[in-house]
């Protein structure tokens, strides 16, 4: 039941042949049996899933069921949900039970899904690993001794875990597909302003995007159905006509144009995850589709530019946790600067603090102009790169991490050693293309090997039906971490 | 461009964030370690390039000036750490 995707969840509750309480009982047991050992649940509850269970069963009674009435969904804690604890991995919201439900939560819940709980993240979404999160870090269920990938580690491991059918996650700089890769499961970052960020916990404004976490290109292309579209709350999301991101999926791929970026095939990627993803390109070869040699020249700058543009963001967006309408605030305190200073040192980790500090000093007089403008100038620098690319391919691809899942606390000492894990990320969040990353494969340590997708705007459909057609050929995205039945 | 103790501080106390000698240090040594990963972004030459702060070109959407809201500050104020009377308490400013 619980190796089984949305798509055949969906069919099977349709046919009557179990309920969505039966179904959520089964996660929520599962939950209660696996979830410790990697960790990837804050919150839990039972009571709440299963009468939302119960409202998707007489939904589909009533004959108004849809294709994800009744499947268990996973939230990142990043997702406010009224009624529910959400935390955001941070002990600033460690007690803030949410007034309101996001809109991708509330689209979740009209379209009949079940919330099954709020996963464990990276706190504030800082973060490639799940390790700074303030209830401890996720476990990757294919190595408990490895990373998950972040910052929606905690999704990512529950899908792999089988402890939900899909998940939501956040990507800002790669944290929807790094965790997807490392955790061998498929995830997409739609185009920027497709998913609406109202009641997303904001990190990086112009970077943050929602997106949808499965074990199947077509389960993605259900869940970015209910989560895409237009909110006028959310003065970025774009409004354009509704689309089926699933009607592409059957779409033949013979003569699709493949642009294989010289610079992610350039030294850096591990030779594993090089080999992985250079036979996923061969097996594209083998359908029919022709690769070209398409060049990025500002690729290397990306991780720096997202290191200014997106500290200084953050910086702006974290000002609000003060300690005064809701969230941790200091037992003690002297005055109302102490008040301030006294929860936020308390109240935010290690990491958090690191990148406000940093934004707080490249948007600060006399620095604004030498860093964030410039960040924003080479920024657009990166777009144009991928513009002239998209003039000769239909696609992008390459790997999605240069390395497969790293040790817990192996990169923890070294902030810039974790940044450069999402040096093939990243470009896509500061152009806002859609791209996505799907297994490919496995080293030899037998951990998961991510392709990562790049699409143009919009080209989400096009993208998810290159992945399906792939999934038709291979099965890396069915296979399960050991010890998982 | 390295920071100093200074600029640690100084930048701590606008982000109203408490840090000690200690921390400063700590986050200095690991902030510049960030800014030599910013250098190679300071050094391209991106004149005539327009700033890029979104991908498609939009504009400030508008709507009427009309009341839209309606006064929910009970719900609200549930989770707030420290309410009276629908005020928010704070440590008092002026003397």
């Amino acid at each position: 039941m619980h190796n089984a995707t949305i798509q055949s969840l969906s069919a099977d509750l349709a046919a009557g042949k179990l309920s969505s309480v039966e179904l959520t009982q089964h996660f929520l047991n599962r939950i209660k049996a696996l979830s410790s050992r990697f960790n990837c649940f804050i919150t839990i509850n039972e009571e709440a899933s299963l009468k939302q269970a119960g409202a998707a069963d007489r939904m589909r009674s009533a004959g108004k069921a849809q294709p994800l009435t009744g499947i268990p969904v996973a939230l990142k804690d990043i997702f406010c949900a009224k009624g529910w604890l959400t935390t955001c991995g941070s002990k600033m919201l460690s007690n803030f039970v949410s007034p309101y439900d996001a809109h991708v939560v509330e689209r979740l819940d009209a379209a009949g899904a079940v919330n099954i709980g709020k996963t464990n993240m990276d706190e504030f979404a800082m973060g490639s690993s799940n390790e700074t999160s303030c209830y401890g870090p996720v476990r990757n269920p294919w190595d408990v001794q490895s990373v998950p990938g972040g910052s929606s580690g905690g999704s990512a491991a529950a899908v792999a875990a089988r402890l939900a059918a899909g998940a939501t996650g956040t990507d800002t700089g790669g944290s929807i597909r790094q965790p997807a890769a490392l955790s061998g499961i498929c995830g997409l970052k739609p185009t920027y302003g497709v998913v609406s960020r109202y009641g997303m916990i904001a990190f990086a404004s112009s970077l943050d995007q929602g997106g949808p976490l499965a074990r199947s290109a077509a389960d993605l292309a259900l869940l970015l159905n209910v989560m895409a579209g237009h909110d006028p709350r959310d003065s970025t999301s774009l409004e354009r006509q509704r689309e089926d991101y699933t009607r592409e999926l059957g779409r033949p791929i013979k003569g699709m144009k493949i642009g294989l970026p010289k610079e992610f095939f350039a030294k850096g990627a591990a030779p594993s995850v090089v080999k992985a993803v250079e036979a996923a390109v061969a097996e594209y070869r083998r359908a029919g589709c022709e690769t070209v040699e398409v060049s990025l020249p500002n690729m290397k700058l990306s991780v720096p530019v997202y290191y200014v543009l997106a500290p200084a963001e953050a910086s702006s967006n974290l000002a609000r946790y003060d300690g005064v309408r809701y969230g941790y605030r200091a037992p003690d305190y002297s005055d109302l600067t102490d008040l301030y200073k006294k929860t936020r040192a308390q109240g935010f980790g290690d990491e958090v603090k690191r990148r406000i500090l940093i934004g707080t000093y490249v948007l600060s007089h006399g620095y604004y102009d030498a860093y964030y403008i410039q960040a924003q100038k080479v920024r657009r620098l990166i777009a144009r790169d991928f513009a002239e690319a998209f003039k000769r391919c239909d696609v992008i691809m390459g790997p999605t991490s240069p390395t497969t899942a790293f040790r817990l606390g192996e990169k923890m000492d070294d902030p810039v050693q974790m940044y450069l894990n999402d040096i093939y990320t990243i470009p896509a969040n500061l152009a806002g293309l859609p791209g996505m990353s799907i297994p490919c494969g496995f080293d030899d340590q037998g951990l998961p090997v991510g392709l990562q997708i790049i699409g143009d705007y919009f080209s989400e459909a096009r993208m998810l039906g290159a992945a399906h057609q792939y999934q038709l050929a291979t099965d890396w995205h069915q296979r399960m971490p050991p010890g998982i039945q | 461009m390295a920071l100093t103790l200074d600029d640690v501080k100084r930048v701590a106390h606008l982000a109203r964030i408490a840090i000690d000698e200690d921390q400063a240090r700590a986050a200095l040594s690991q902030i510049n370690d960030v800014f030599r990963l910013i250098a190679e972004m300071q050094a391209v030459d991106t004149r005539g390039v327009e700033p890029m702060s979104h991908a498609q070109d939009l504009v400030q959407r508008l709507r009427p000036d009309a009341v839209t809201e309606g006064d929910q500050h009970a719900l609200f104020q549930s989770v707030a750490p420290h309410v009276e009377g629908a005020l928010y308490l704070v440590p008092k400013v002026i003397e």
